[in-house]
């Protein structure tokens, strides 16, 4: 059984935490306690259905108070065949970093079409943040059948619509479900008011779809996250590097370069769990030694020989500022990639993305919260990167404010 | 293409891969042990994660002096057996020392109270990092809260100023006085817990496990052990009954359930066909509010 990590993004109004809480009610993953407290709000923020799902996924006092979702929050459910990891976020323009943060690792974008409606703004943001964060799939679930009747021709409008918009996008995978979350069509069981779709429901297709693991394609990165050396009398000449495998395999005796250094070395051991393996896969928990004594310490990487990423200290990179305080030219930052942390600072705000048209914008140098910006980074210390559209685990980076410490940007390696 | 990792041994890589983030960024972290089974598993973890090396990091307990024996009794034989340095800060003196008013009540719970000797604790030892082993799928403000949750100097939780946290990249800095509440295991579910439990064979406190127990029946129906620390006043209906405990806590807040179990299988069946959550079915702490842990955490508990 694996894992599947998904994001819806919308509002209250789209029936996002409404399709959410169907999916956990109806696949039984509510208990009778909550339901019970549901009840309870649900009198008393008087919405007509018995139950308002929507409360379920609302953790904070002033997201109930309010009736909106202001951060992301974390649902899981399990069913027979998958483990689900759902991030909720909200879907107003004013926390499309939270949305970010949602999708960020995300292997599945649901996006929320109000039937009615078709296309809006909101659909356009929530498709080209997914693209921009390289989403290997996007399910379009196009709601609210119920209120235009279940038509067809209208779904079909929709759909087409929707390809059309997504043609300038990188989106790899795109399915579509006509659904209502409300009366539970096409959610966790088959409508009978739409014999015309012969496509699965949306927990079937959850269940089934196969996430496209390129990673496992990709060469091979490790970063060093910490330095195990027990200095004890029996294990005094132990030092293992303890991290994990970005992406890739690797196995003994592999010519490996540390980086930045450039030095080439070999694989003496791999242990996993305290044993020695011969072999170890992407996202394994290893500690790697190498046969020669080279100096080596967290935020390195040590990589595939044959394969190697670039090291530069000059990167392009889209990234979104989540800060409250808007961008300071000249302001001194830091870089993480991973483990790796580094000084750095934005040299030019080369765009701005549109995002609501995928356009590049001419930039005026700002960048205040939300905004999506081409920019030029210059770093202290080399970074070894591959860029995101290739490999998710070494094309990210966040950039934190030296001075408040707070994260104030995420950003993909162009 | 191969497949991906199992979803075991992809949350336990996640979690090793996070402690592993604390011992790369913080200069004095510490691992919140409660004897549960959630702190339990932090402790296997992190044997998976720096073995053959030490801990880099001491096991703390703040101990409410409400405890079970056997949870006590657990604590201080695994910190013998794997080596590594216990700590353990007593409520009881926070109380005398600072004159704070005990708990009261009927099941006086010390829960509010153990958050002073937890931010002495931390004050104590100067941590910048305290491990702990909340999940998310508990309670809806931990469904809201970061893996690395920074705290103020005063632990203070503020769930509208969190740092956005991003693919696996953890942004660990602070200033002097504040630390991080840091939580490996926030994806996990209470069934994650057993079925890795089971698969890595790892031995509990016998209380988790059936048992016959002399219990009184609250309002809300829930099972409260009798034991010295309860003011009853003689009217309470007082039964023996089969139960096992799903949550560790303080005997004066946690509710023992029904249960026959004696075999880790047989919990996790319970569990697969439990209607009742984990804290619903448990704590007494959860229920004075819809805002209770919200306010807690706010408060600088976990």
């Amino acid at each position: 059984m694996d894992l599947l990590r998904f994001f819806t993004a919308g509002n209250v109004d789209d029936g996002k935490s409404t399709l959410i809480g169907r999916l956990l009610y109806d696949s039984n993953s509510i208990s009778t306690d909550i339901i019970e407290t549901l009840t309870r709000q649900s009198k008393t923020t008087g919405t007509n259905s018995e139950i308002d799902l929507a409360l379920l996924t609302d953790g904070l006092r002033a997201e109930r108070e309010q009736g909106i979702t202001i951060d992301v929050a974390y649902k899981y459910f399990t069913t027979d065949k998958r483990k689900f990891i759902i991030a909720d976020t909200p879907g107003h323009i004013q926390y499309t970093r939270n949305m970010f943060t949602g999708a960020s690792n995300a292997d599945l974008a649901i996006i929320l079409v109000d039937a009615r409606n078709g296309i809006t703004d909101q659909t356009k943001r929530h498709s080209i943040l997914s693209a921009i964060l390289g989403i290997p799939h996007v399910l379009v679930c196009i709601n609210k059948m119920d209120l235009i009747n279940y038509s067809e021709a209208r779904y079909k409008e929709i759909e087409t619509d929707y390809l059309i918009f997504a043609q300038q996008l990188a989106l790899k995978n795109i399915s579509f479900i006509p659904a209502s979350a409300l009366a539970g069509d096409n959610v966790v069981t088959k409508s009978d008011k739409m014999n015309w779709y012969h496509g699965p429901t949306l927990l079937d297709f959850l269940e089934t779809i196969e996430i496209a693991e390129t990673k496992k394609i990709e060469a091979a990165r490790f970063q060093v996250q910490y330095v195990i050396r027990p200095q004890t009398d029996e294990l005094h000449d132990y030092r293992g590097f303890a991290g994990k495998i970005v992406s890739g395999t690797y196995k003994k005796g592999q010519r490996v370069i540390v980086l930045p250094s450039g030095i080439e070395t070999e694989i003496e051991k791999i242990e996993l769990h305290q044993k020695e393996v011969d072999v170890a896969e992407t996202d394994q928990p290893v500690v790697i030694h190498l046969k020669d004594d080279v100096d080596v310490s967290r935020g390195n990487s040590i990589v595939s020989a044959e394969h190697l990423p670039k090291t530069e200290k000059e990167i392009t990179a889209t990234i979104c500022w989540m800060d409250n305080a808007a961008f300071i030219p000249g302001q001194k930052i830091l870089l993480q990639q991973n483990s790796f942390r580094t000084k750095a600072i934005v040299k030019e705000v080369i765009s701005k993305v549109d995002i609501h048209s995928f356009l590049e914008l001419q930039s005026d140098g700002s960048m205040k919260l939300n905004d999506i910006c081409k920019v030029l980074i210059k770093t202290a210390d080399a970074v070894s990167f591959d860029t995101y559209s290739v490999n998710r685990g070494t094309g990210a980076f966040i950039l934190i404010n030296e001075n408040t410490n707070n994260t104030i940007a995420a950003g993909t390696i162009n | 293409m191969s497949k991906k990792l199992d979803y075991l041994d992809a949350l336990e890589a996640e979690a090793i891969y996070i402690l592993r983030e604390v011992a790369g960024q913080f200069d004095r972290p510490a691992l919140l042990f409660s004897g549960g089974k959630d702190s339990i598993c932090l402790v296997h973890l992190a044997l998976k994660a720096f073995r053959p090396g030490k801990f880099p990091f001491p096991l703390v307990h703040v101990d409410t002096g409400h405890n079970f024996q056997e949870a006590l009794d657990y604590r201080d034989n695994l910190a013998k057996a794997i080596g590594e340095k216990l700590i353990v800060r007593k409520v009881e003196d926070t109380i005398k020392t600072k004159k704070l008013q005990d708990a009261k009540g009927k099941f006086p719970s010390r829960n509010g109270l153990q958050t002073y000797t937890l931010l002495d604790v931390i004050e104590e030892f100067e941590f910048d990092a305290c491990i702990g082993g909340a999940r998310r799928d508990e309670e809806k403000a931990r469904a809201k809260e970061r893996i690395f949750s920074v705290r103020d100097e005063f632990g203070q939780w503020d769930p509208k100023m969190q740092r956005p946290e991003l693919w696996n990249i953890y942004n660990g800095k602070i200033n002097k006085g504040e630390n991080v509440r840091v939580f490996p295991i926030s994806n996990w579910t209470e069934l994650d817990v057993w079925n890795y439990i089971k698969r890595e064979k790892i031995e509990l406190p016998s209380i988790y496990f059936t048992h016959e127990r002399e219990c009184v029946v609250t309002e809300h129906g829930q099972l409260m052990c009798t034991n010295k620390f309860l003011q009853l006043d003689g009217n309470e209906e007082v039964v023996i009954k089969k139960v096992r405990y799903r949550t560790v806590g303080d005997m004066t807040c946690t509710a023992a359930v029904e249960s026959e179990a004696y075999k880790i299988e047989d919990i996790i069946n319970e569990i697969k066909e439990a209607k009742i959550s984990e804290r619903g079915a448990t704590r007494m702490d959860d229920r004075v509010s819809e805002a209770a842990m919200e306010d807690r955490k706010k408060s600088g508990y976990f």
